[in-house]
């Protein structure tokens, strides 16, 4: 568990009724964020993400469980009590929500005049945070004449204007094109480490996920399926679901379809090797030197490396081949599998040409579909 | 032209003067008291719906009844028939003043459902976003939705208008005086089709420019954004 909790969720639960149908929009969740991160909390539409994040600053009321932030326990506040919690926490809009009939000066000032700052003082406060989040220069228009990153940029100074502990980013990258999604990625990330807010952001992009969270919890009908370190769940997703998030993040493992060209191109034993920052550091990675000395031969036939929280993390597929006789060059495969497995690096086999075998990363994902 | 018929122009001349001010002040009383009447009304039933700022759906259904009960009835028999209610508050039936009772009730109503209609188009999100932030309730609705809205509110007003004009011209039959009275008892009633057409064209000259001003006013508000 972590140390320093800022939030911490107890078994809460959250049913939404509606035409006679129960949804259990959050089912026994229990989860603690801590001080200063940057925590993500990934899911499809629908998995409950955004009822979750509307529970910390209590938009949605739990129906069981129990809510601290900072400390507090979020059942026990009135209106007044709740309306300066709200205050204490900062949030942002996958559509900005900013006041059109404001100006973006006044949007960025809506919440300290909340909090009764006398006029100087709010000023000067706009324009430090217009300043901060990069467009000192649009204080006096109006939100329907900027981008959508620079209303999400304005949607973030106002967010933190009054200098929240915490920041709540429900799908604030969902509604930007890829490129202004990196920079708005950026500036929470930015506001992470200079302002030392902690973050919870909601998406349903695991690329935003692997871009600036330090800790994920992956979302499922109401559940937290997962939750780790982004790396090592990067690294080592044990839900199915996580994998597909995984996969559409990353690309890096071979679908089925790849598989089928890569064994019509390629007739030796296919293996797909899993690249993490150990295995690089592992000896066994030095591939060819080890294959060779059990007379294989190895060669990387397709692949790709990215980096997830700033190590490095993805898939090669590696033919193996051996000039031995056919029952011994097979044993000499398997030799050398197993001297990987010895050395901690993930390996799923893809059989042969002849003899291809299913990838079970992908199967497994199937069999849950046809369970819904 | 005879003496008894200048006399009997300036008469008339100096009657119109009189109706349109009595249309005047009978249409910006009902406006003042009844928009103001019906943006209160307008706010609670917005805030009081379904999933609303302060939803109370038992007073949101006793709220919708009434309203719904008032608005169709047709105001030249509403007038008449609410008249123990205009006697027992204004002191009389019968007059300009009097008249404006009825006028700001059917005013009222008939701006509640204004009101709740251009809220209803504001983004929810922004209510959200104000909650978000700490706002109080009160605050949402007057600060955050009112502002928001301003442009369909002042767009609602101006259409609001015509209907009191309209309104004022049933004052005629309690004698509430206005253009409408003009037109009927010195125009139709003594066979004077010009006097009619000119009440007519008064009150179109005025509609329109209330309408221009209007649009104006929200053209403004929302090239300022």
């Amino acid at each position: 568990m972590t140390r320093d909790p800022i939030i911490r969720l107890d078994h809460v639960t959250k049913d939404f009724r509606a035409k006679g149908v129960t949804v259990h929009a959050v089912d026994d969740v229990s989860l603690d964020i801590g001080r200063g991160e940057i925590f993500g909390v990934i899911g499809y539409s629908g998995a409950g993400k955004s009822t979750l994040v509307r529970l910390i600053n209590a938009l949605e009321r739990a129906d069981s469980g129990r809510i601290t932030v900072n400390g507090t326990d979020l059942a026990g506040l009135g209106e007044k009590g709740l309306r300066d919690l709200r205050a204490g926490i900062g949030m942002v809009f996958q559509h900005f929500a900013l006041f059109s009939s404001r100006s973006v000066a006044d949007n960025v000032g809506y919440p300290l005049t909340l909090a009764g700052w006398d006029k100087k003082r709010k000023q000067a406060r706009v324009e430090q945070m217009l300043d901060f989040v990069g467009i000192a220069d649009k204080a006096q228009a109006y939100p329907s004449h900027l981008s959508g990153g620079q209303k999400q940029r304005v949607g973030i100074a106002r967010a933190l204007a009054h200098s929240p502990e915490i920041l709540l980013a429900d799908e604030a990258t969902s509604a930007l094109d890829p490129h202004t999604t990196e920079e708005v990625l950026d500036l929470l990330k930015r506001a992470n480490q200079v302002l030392g807010t902690t973050i919870v952001v909601i998406t349903h992009e695991m690329g935003v996920v692997q871009h600036i969270c330090d800790r994920v919890a992956v979302m499922e009908q109401g559940r937290i399926v997962e939750t780790g370190d982004t790396y090592d769940v990067f690294a080592r997703p044990a839900d199915p679901v996580t994998r597909r998030f995984i996969q559409t993040a990353l690309r890096s493992r071979p679908s089925p379809d790849t598989v089928g060209r890569l064994h019509s191109a390629h007739p030796g034993r296919l293996v797909v090797m899993t690249v993490t920052s150990d295995s690089l550091d592992s000896e066994a990675f030095n591939l060819a030197r080890i294959a060779q000395s059990l007379d294989v031969s190895s060669s990387i036939v397709h692949g790709s490396i990215t980096e997830v929280a700033n190590r490095p993390l993805g898939n090669v597929v590696v033919e193996m081949t051996s000039a031995l006789p056919a029952g011994d060059g097979e044993r000499a495969i398997d030799a050398l599998l197993e001297r990987l497995s010895r050395d901690g690096i993930s390996w799923t086999d893809l059989g042969t040409a002849d003899h291809p075998l299913d990838d079970p990363s992908w199967t497994d994902l199937d069999q849950k579909e046809d369970l819904r | 032209m005879t003496p008894l018929e200048n006399t009997w122009n300036d008469w008339l001349t100096q009657t119109f003067w009189t109706r349109l001010g009595e249309t005047l002040s009978m249409v910006s009383a009902t406006l003042l008291i009844g928009g103001l009447l019906g943006l209160a009304l307008g706010l609670t039933l917005f805030g009081t719906r379904r999933g609303g700022l302060i939803e109370n759906r038992p007073v949101y259904a006793v709220l919708s009844v009434i309203v719904n009960v008032v608005r169709p009835i047709p105001f030249v028999i509403f007038i008449t028939a609410v008249r123990p209610a205009t006697i027992a508050i204004m002191g009389s039936s019968i007059g300009t003043i009097p008249a404006i009772f009825p006028m700001v009730i059917v005013c009222t109503v008939a701006t509640s459902r204004i009101v709740e209609q251009s809220l209803i188009a504001t983004d929810p999100s922004i209510i959200e976003a104000g909650r978000a932030m700490g706002a109080s309730r009160t605050h949402i609705l007057f600060r955050i939705l009112v502002p928001e809205a301003l442009a369909p509110l002042i767009l609602g007003y101006t259409f609001l208008f015509v209907g009191v004009v309209d309104l004022s011209a049933m004052a005629g039959v309690v004698s509430g005086g206005g253009l409408g009275q003009f037109a009927l008892s010195d125009g139709y009633r003594k066979f004077n089709d010009l006097v009619t057409w000119v009440a007519v064209a008064a009150m179109i000259v005025l509609v329109q420019c209330v309408q221009l001003i209007g649009n104006g006013l929200s053209r403004w508000v929302l090239r300022r954004r």
